[in-house]
């Protein structure tokens, strides 16, 4: 039965039991077991590594403003956001693993599957497109599979912000560019030497120059 | 000089962001409400637009007009914790920004009673993790608390409910780069330069099928083809501006006749574009005009953050159309479809993240439909498939004989 309140507003049933029930809104308890935060006493943590993301949390008026910079920390030590460097991070932050899942799922540079602990981002943004960076990504992806390059995580990236050096690859962050598929195999044989690709083409060399002359 | 008089001068000024909206920044400041309470001020070190990057420039080159321009905007907002939202691609730049702000911090021009004065402010650096969306004014604040960068209904407005629900300024950093320059030489001078109503210089990011691609500081209001083809050299030896985005993979496409125009904020928007973030993008007649609309589509689709129906079925939906038109799977009718999908994204989402890949798309198709129903024509013949006249003439009757 519907009672009108005073504003003439009819009071709709309710199934006081329902997913949606207003007292189980917000209590976790509407998709099976809740989600718990990690207990610090059983969760162990190596000491430099909660000492960082200590002075992480420390930064911000409020401590999941941390999440990011956490999770990238995470990822530096152990490779990947692995379900362990998972609940590490939560029983340091005191959230849920899943919450850091919930973030790590959003965003291109923070992996839940082990990719590789090197890094070829190759930029196949509308700018490097019309200079055929297709072709670059191809070349280089089909190097490393050929030589059987190992623990190399090649892909193609949305814009990384360096059209003047277009087409362009980040090999872990270091910006190298303009590129052409014939860099392809001294790209992959440097990775797998622990050389640095390119010497004098990156963008923080310090006498980099565009090909026609100019600063990047 | 006072908060209130930082303030006087930069509305003074007539500075617009030119993060792409092209917002006033000096009105934008003064939106914050007065009082004692935490306000923040954010500095846009996200720039994620295809075409942009003139921003990594600001950062790897000269971090210290970026830390000078945060600490003036945020006396001037009268903001008391400053942010720098940078994003994770950026580690070289991230690297030389983190010395500068400790530098700064180090010589008490931030932290605590700023070299004696009453005022404090903390700065602190900030490293995204690969988004484009969290550019974007509400995605921004939610990614900076630590969330999935979605973006928020608006109002209210960041500069009522931003960063933690407080007040908050959200500012570009070419934008917070202006503004050490304009309160030392005045408004008057700011003025000197540029149009009545796209004030100063700005910085254009070059780039695509021209010969000297990088970062040109022009004075608002030049002739676009002066940039294109005096700054940046004109596309290769022998070949012609088929089309050209005036401001970053977002802004409708303009054509080679439009090169006349003047670049400023209301030229472009007259043309149908907009010079957003000022990033030109030069596509050369060699270029598939097909395949292009199919990258852009892509990007967007990938970006879109999935909140809103509009957005993440529409530009999933436009690249399997473009799939098609590309596979020779599609007909004409497809493209008048594909233009109504575009329509139906525009305004209809929380960001514009949406519309910038409708705008474009919707643009190609409408500049370019020839070579879009050529291009269909020709996959077919490839793929063996009957030229679409062979259906009686009508392009919707040939629906039956596409894949599904």
């Amino acid at each position: 039965m519907n009672d009108a309140d005073d504003r003439g507003v009819p009071d709709i049933d309710r199934i006081p039991e329902g997913p949606a029930a207003p007292d189980r809104i917000g209590t976790g308890e509407r998709m099976g077991d809740p989600a718990t935060v990690p207990d610090p006493a059983e969760v162990e943590v190596p000491d430099d590594f909660r000492e960082e993301i200590e002075r992480l949390m420390a930064l911000y008026p409020d401590r999941r403003s941390a999440t990011i910079p956490a999770l990238h920390a995470a990822q530096a030590r152990y490779g990947w956001c692995s379900p362990e460097a998972l609940r590490q991070v939560a029983a340091v932050m005191q959230v849920t693993p899943s919450y850091l899942s919930s973030v790590a799922s959003f965003y291109d540079q923070l992996n839940e599957q082990p990719v590789g602990r090197r890094h070829v981002f190759v930029c196949t943004g509308v700018a490097c497109h019309v200079v055929h960076a297709k072709r670059v990504y191809d070349a280089i992806a089909e190097e490393a599979r050929v030589t059987g390059l190992e623990d190399t995580e090649v892909r193609e990236f949305e814009c990384l912000g360096a059209c003047d050096m277009a087409p362009i690859a980040s090999v872990d962050g270091r910006y190298i560019g303009p590129l052409d598929p014939s860099d392809a195999p001294e790209i992959v044989a440097s990775i797998r030497e622990g050389r640095t690709p390119l010497p004098g083409r990156g963008l923080e060399d310090s006498d980099y120059r565009l090909p026609w002359g100019g600063r990047a | 000089m006072e908060p209130d008089e930082l303030l006087h001068e930069l509305e003074e000024s007539g500075l617009r962001g030119r993060g792409g909206a092209g917002f006033a920044m000096g009105k934008k400041a003064s939106f914050l409400p007065k009082g004692s309470m935490d306000k923040y001020l954010c500095c846009n070190a996200d720039e994620s637009e295809p075409g942009a990057f003139k921003d990594r420039l600001l950062l790897q080159r000269n971090p210290h007009q970026l830390v000078e321009g945060i600490l003036i905007g945020a006396a001037a907002a009268g903001a008391n914790r400053a942010f720098i939202y940078i994003r994770g691609e950026y580690e070289l730049q991230a690297e030389i920004l983190d010395r500068a702000i400790r530098e700064a911090y180090d010589k008490g021009y931030v932290g605590e009673r700023i070299l004696g004065s009453e005022h404090s402010i903390s700065l602190v650096l900030h490293r995204g993790a690969g988004a484009y969306i969290c550019g974007e004014e509400t995605a921004l604040p939610d990614s900076l608390e630590g969330k999935r960068g979605n973006p928020r209904l608006k109002p209210p407005f960041p500069a009522n409910a931003g960063l933690y629900q407080g007040p908050t300024l959200i500012n570009n950093v070419e934008t917070l780069c202006n503004v050490p320059a304009i309160i030392e030489n005045g408004a008057e001078w700011f003025k000197s330069v540029g149009t009545e109503k796209s004030t100063g210089t700005k910085i254009v990011s070059v780039s695509g099928n021209v010969r000297r691609p990088g970062n040109y500081e022009i004075e608002l209001g030049m002739p676009s083809r002066d940039i294109v083809y005096g700054l940046a050299g004109g596309p290769p030896e022998g070949r012609r501006v088929k089309c050209w985005f005036p401001g970053g993979s977002s802004a409708p496409v303009l054509v080679e006749k439009d090169l006349d125009l003047s670049y400023d904020f209301e030229t472009m928007a007259e043309a149908g574009s907009m010079l957003g973030s000022g990033s030109i993008i030069v596509v050369d007649d060699s270029q598939s005009i097909v395949s292009l609309a199919l990258r852009l589509a892509e990007f967007y689709r990938h970006e879109s953050c999935g909140k809103c129906t509009p957005c993440r079925e529409g530009t999933n939906w436009t690249v399997k159309m473009l799939e098609r038109v590309e596979s020779g799977e599609a007909t004409p009718a497809d493209l008048d479809v594909m233009a109504d999908v575009q329509t139906n994204i525009i305004g209809n989402c929380l960001c514009v993240l949406g519309d910038s890949m409708a705008m474009p798309v919707g643009s190609m198709i409408e500049k370019f439909r020839d070579e879009f129903e050529e291009h269909i024509e020709q996959a077919r013949r490839r793929n063996g498939g009957l030229p679409l006249a062979a259906h009686g003439g009508r392009a919707d009757e040939a629906v039956g004989s596409t894949a599904a």
